[in-house]
């Protein structure tokens, strides 16, 4: 269960995110859309402390942390919690596509070499890159970087799943892929949020759609009422345009 | 003008060669040291631990502002008088601190900037593990700075090679100390200095050939 009130994040003194309330049960898959600017990033990053929100309380799992008052180990404790998949995918340059798997589990998690070496090809398969285990990330395409950067983020089985928009970089002939590999993680249960812009994928995938704007939630539901029957203005002109 | 003496200088190769195990020793050490003092130095100017910065910005600038001469002297002839535990300190153990310490401001430098190099993005992803700001930096940010400096690094070890050399003015018997004595034994000062010159030629050129296969070893994660 996850449990986020009040989150506020001020840059240069501007609410980017102007007091966040969202519950996400286990095993929901949540997608977030919104025109850009809106503070949909900041969001995923203050929900890992990538960006240090200013206020507000952050439940994920076991781990509760006050945004005010986080310590250097509520930070850890919230970051072993959650997995982030980035935009630009963000794999280790210095390591192979298996060590960048095996990099969280073994330095992070502890977990001895060897077992964290068979998750990792574990995850290889399941992300259909096993051929690929020993590539650099120069080495593989935009797609497979992305694949390699969700099985980075599936391996270590974290409470919350963070995407920001994972597909955005990508040149058109990958995205297809992703989205499958994406599909698949969804199938296994796995606590999801998802900043996105492909409606289609997420009228398929989201157990519920949330509408950012201005840095506050402004509608919220299942896909159907959400993306078919907007109640908003803005979510409508939102949808007009992306459509 | 007179004719070399070529026989006087082959004769006198073998005789310089067997300081080169010495002079080695002293650059691999004084680097060695230097590398790991110059990556604690470069993570603090990096990260900024308030009350320890200053102390840093000073300690860079001072090595790098005065010549290495002066710091040796300072080392060896200075510090005895005024801190009672070094009156033991030997030519060679001064030579290696005066060395580590000179470079390592240097070579701070340069790894610093090769830190700031490495892109936001392997930081982040490192953060978002929750990786420690030490496993970030041992295991992600300064294995990607090393390549970045490398180059930087070997024109460093190569100049510190060079800058053993001014260990004979401590009294140690290195390659240039060696020359030194067999040059004022035979007066033939020009033969001498130049089998010297020569044979630290070849050390660096030698080194410059290692540096080509050590980028591209260390370019090998980077190709496509
Ligand atoms: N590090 C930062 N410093 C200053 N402003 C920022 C920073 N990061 C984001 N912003 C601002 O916050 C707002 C929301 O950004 P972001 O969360 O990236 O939006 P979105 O992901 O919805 O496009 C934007 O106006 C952006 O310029
Ligand atoms: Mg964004």
């Amino acid at each position: 269960m996850i449990r986020v009130r009040g989150l506020t994040k001020r840059f240069d003194g501007t609410a980017v995110l102007d007091g966040i309330d969202l519950d996400i049960a286990d095993g929901e898959r949540v997608v977030v859309i919104g025109p850009s600017g809106t503070g949909k990033s900041t969001l995923l990053r203050c929900l890992n402390f990538l960006d240090r929100p200013n206020a507000g309380t952050i439940e994920i799992g076991d781990v509760s942390v006050d945004a005010a008052k986080a310590t250097k180990r509520d930070i850890l404790a919230l970051r072993r919690a959650t997995s982030f998949v980035f935009q630009n995918y963000a794999l280790f340059a210095n390591k192979t596509a298996k060590e960048n798997i095996m990099e969280a589990l073994v330095t992070v998690h502890d977990r001895p070499r060897d077992e964290a070496e068979r998750r990792a090809l574990e995850v290889l398969g399941e992300t259909g890159l096993a051929e690929k285990a020993d590539s650099y990330p120069a080495a593989l395409s935009g797609g497979q970087q992305q694949r390699v950067g969700i099985g980075r983020a599936m391996a270590i089985g974290a409470d919350l799943m963070l995407f920001d928009e994972p597909t955005s970089a990508l040149d058109p002939e990958w995205v297809g892929e992703v989205l499958d590999l994406m599909r698949r993680v969804a199938e296994q249960r796995q606590t999801m949020l998802i900043v996105t812009h492909e409606m289609q994928f997420a009228r398929e995938i989201a157990d519920r759609v949330v509408f950012m704007e201005g840095g506050r939630i402004v509608e919220e539901g299942p896909p159907q009422e959400v993306l078919e029957a907007p109640r908003d203005e803005r979510l409508r002109r939102f949808l007009r345009r992306v459509s | 003008m007179r004719a070399l003496d070529l026989d006087y200088m082959l004769g006198l190769v073998p005789v310089i060669l067997g300081y080169v195990p010495l002079t080695l020793f002293m650059a691999v050490v004084a680097m060695a040291c230097a590398l790991v003092l110059a990556s604690l130095l470069a993570v603090e100017r990096v990260v900024r631990v308030p009350g320890l910065d200053w102390l840093v910005v000073l300690f860079i600038s001072f090595f790098r502002g005065t010549p290495l001469l002066v710091q040796l002297f300072l080392f060896y002839y200075g510090l005895p008088q005024v801190i009672g535990f070094l009156t033991q300190i030997n030519g060679v153990t001064a030579a290696i601190m005066g060395l580590t310490l000179h470079f390592s401001a240097y070579m701070a430098e340069a790894i610093r900037a090769a830190i700031t190099g490495v892109d936001r993005s392997q930081w982040e992803a490192a953060q978002s593990i929750g990786m420690t700001q030490g496993q970030m930096m041992r295991r992600i940010v300064l294995p990607q700075a090393a390549r970045i400096a490398a180059p930087t690094l070997v024109n460093y070890f190569i100049d510190m090679i060079k800058g053993t050399s001014l260990a004979f003015t401590l009294g140690v018997t290195e390659m240039m100390g060696a020359t030194q004595k067999e040059a004022s034994g035979s007066f033939l000062y020009f033969e001498a200095f130049l089998v010297v010159a020569i044979l630290y030629w070849i050390i660096v050129e030698t080194l410059n050939q290692g540096q080509k296969q050590l980028e591209t070893h260390l370019n090998k994660a980077y190709a496509r």
